[in-house]
């Protein structure tokens, strides 16, 4: 299939994309296609008018400040997956990418697409929660700041304005005093997870938890933090009790209903296996990092 | 009309100039904006090396470089790569003019039977094998770096070793058995 016939915009500056976003409202916007084009090729979205930022090179950066990954929301995930900078501020953003689809795809996918679109199952938002990141956004009245917590509402939606446009994704840096693992359950290397699960974990002098973030993808409508898990754990070291607790927790998130690719109760019981394997390697990681 | 959504809500097909280089040869042609890369390099410039089989990223068959950067065509509309510089399957070769060594460690290691994912399988290959990163070239490394792109009649043993003697070939096999870091 080809897709249904549209106009085509290629703006050169951020300031004429928003313009010409609020012109159009049923226009989309063009990142890196790799979500949009399978749309349109099987004309599920017949967007009037395509809105392609490939021009406006002021969204593609990696800029490392004040204890923030700022990433232009243009940046290929491939390039900030290679990215030294981002890598020594925050190693858990390398791992989460390495998780998103193959190396081709993420040649082409943005980090502010893959935000925008905001699939329960994506890696990236699920990693954005975690952190407590944030994005800018731009539209003709201006520019504004949404929370990770505010931004996803449902599957495949955000709480963006339809005029406006993402600019840059916001992730706060992990100190070297924090561990950290992202994984997850596939049926296919790439494919977008059946269950995965992000922690970054810091502890205390006695060995107790100090600090942990948790979140999961694949698991309801948007990603999920995964808070009374993080709440079960505070100032309690590591033992096996606490994993359970913090699992079982953890697997109470689980909304999605029963499908083909895994039933409800199988999420629930991944979930609940990514949590403790997630800690153990974050732990682990902070080991070494400290030792 | 009974309520059934026509496509029609555009009216004129706005059509765009374009110039690429594609395997050294400039090209300049005017095409519909909605014409995908994969069709462009069919039907517009008789390259049918590059295959076309899901149209929605999954198979791989459809894969090119573009800026040197292996790139699904199907998932890229043609005016976005102008001004950009392509290679595909017809551009692959030795210096010698012969097979290149990808290909022909595909031919030699029985990695391929009816070649309709080939294509796609040698661009692949060639981004990797050329790339700064360091290579996984351990059996789990080899899968993972060829798990975007399918194949229905190998069972992909064959091309798991023609990636190997490919890597040998080209130099890389200094980082072999090297896990991904931790
Ligand atoms: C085979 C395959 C496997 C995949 N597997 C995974 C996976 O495992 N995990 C995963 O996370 N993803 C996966 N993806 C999706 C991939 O990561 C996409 O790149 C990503 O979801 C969208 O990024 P994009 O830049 O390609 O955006 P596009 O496809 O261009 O756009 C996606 C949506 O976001 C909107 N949008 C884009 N940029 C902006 C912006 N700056 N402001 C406002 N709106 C914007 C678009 O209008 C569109 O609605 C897969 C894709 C394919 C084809
Ligand atoms: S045709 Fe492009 S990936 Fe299948
Ligand atoms: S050789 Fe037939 S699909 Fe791969």
């Amino acid at each position: 299939m080809k897709p249904s016939r549209f106009e085509y915009f290629a703006p050169e500056s951020l300031a004429e994309a928003v313009a010409l976003r609020d012109a159009h409202p049923g226009a989309a916007v063009l990142a890196g296609g790799q979500s949009l084009l399978p749309i349109m090729n099987f004309r599920l979205g017949r967007p009037e008018q395509v809105i392609d930022l490939r021009k406006a090179s002021e969204l593609a950066f990696v800029r490392v400040q004040n204890d923030v990954v700022e990433v232009g929301a243009m940046t290929r995930q491939r390039d900030l997956e290679r990215d030294e900078g981002a890598a020594r501020a925050n190693p858990l953003i390398a791992e989460s990418l390495r998780l998103v689809a193959h190396a081709v795809i993420r040649n082409r996918g943005t980090v502010g697409g893959s935000i925008a679109h905001a699939d329960p199952a994506a890696e990236l938002p699920a990693l954005l929660s975690c952190l407590d990141g944030s994005v800018e956004v731009a539209g003709v009245r201006g520019r504004r700041r949404i929370s990770a917590g505010e931004l996803f509402v449902f599957h495949l939606t955000t709480s963006l304005e339809p005029n406006e446009v993402i600019t840059s994704v916001s992730f706060p840096a992990l100190e070297p005093s924090w561990g950290w693992s992202f994984l997850e359950v596939t049926r296919r290397h790439g494919d977008f997870a059946l269950a995965g699960v992000c922690a970054a974990l810091k502890l205390d002098g006695d060995r107790c938890v100090g600090q942990v973030r948790l979140a999961a993808c694949g698991i309801g409508t948007t990603p999920v933090r995964l808070s009374t898990a993080e709440e079960a754990l505070l100032s309690r070291p590591l033992t096996e009790k606490a994993l359970r607790e913090a699992g079982r927790a953890a697997a109470g998130y689980v909304t999605a209903g029963d499908e083909t690719q895994a039933s409800t109760a199988y999420r629930r019981q991944l979930v609940e296996a990514l949590v403790r394997r997630s800690l153990l390697r974050a732990a682990a990681r902070l080991e070494r990092r400290t030792s | 009309m009974t309520g059934v959504e026509t496509s029609e809500a555009v009216e004129a097909e706005q059509k765009t100039s374009l110039r690429v280089v594609v395997n050294g040869t400039a090209y300049e042609r005017v095409v519909p904006v909605r014409r995908l890369l994969s069709d462009f390099l069919r039907h517009d410039l008789g390259l049918t090396g590059t295959h076309v089989g899901c149209e929605h990223g999954v198979c791989g068959c459809c894969t090119v470089l573009v800026d040197g950067r292996a790139t699904r065509s199907c998932l890229t509309l043609a005016c976005q790569v102008d001004g950009l510089s392509l290679t595909t399957i017809e551009g692959v070769k030795s210096a010698d003019g012969g097979l290149h060594p990808v290909q022909q460690a595909l031919s030699d290691c029985h990695g391929l039977q009816c070649g309709y994912c080939t294509p796609g399988f040698v661009i692949s290959i060639l981004e990797v094998l050329n790339s700064p990163d360091e290579l996984d070239l351990s059996e789990e490394g080899v899968r993972e770096m060829i798990s975007g792109n399918l194949c229905r009649c190998t069972g992909y043993q064959g091309i798991v070793d023609a990636v190997r003697q490919a890597a040998v070939a080209m130099g890389r096999d200094g980082d072999a058995g090297k896990g991904a870091p931790a």
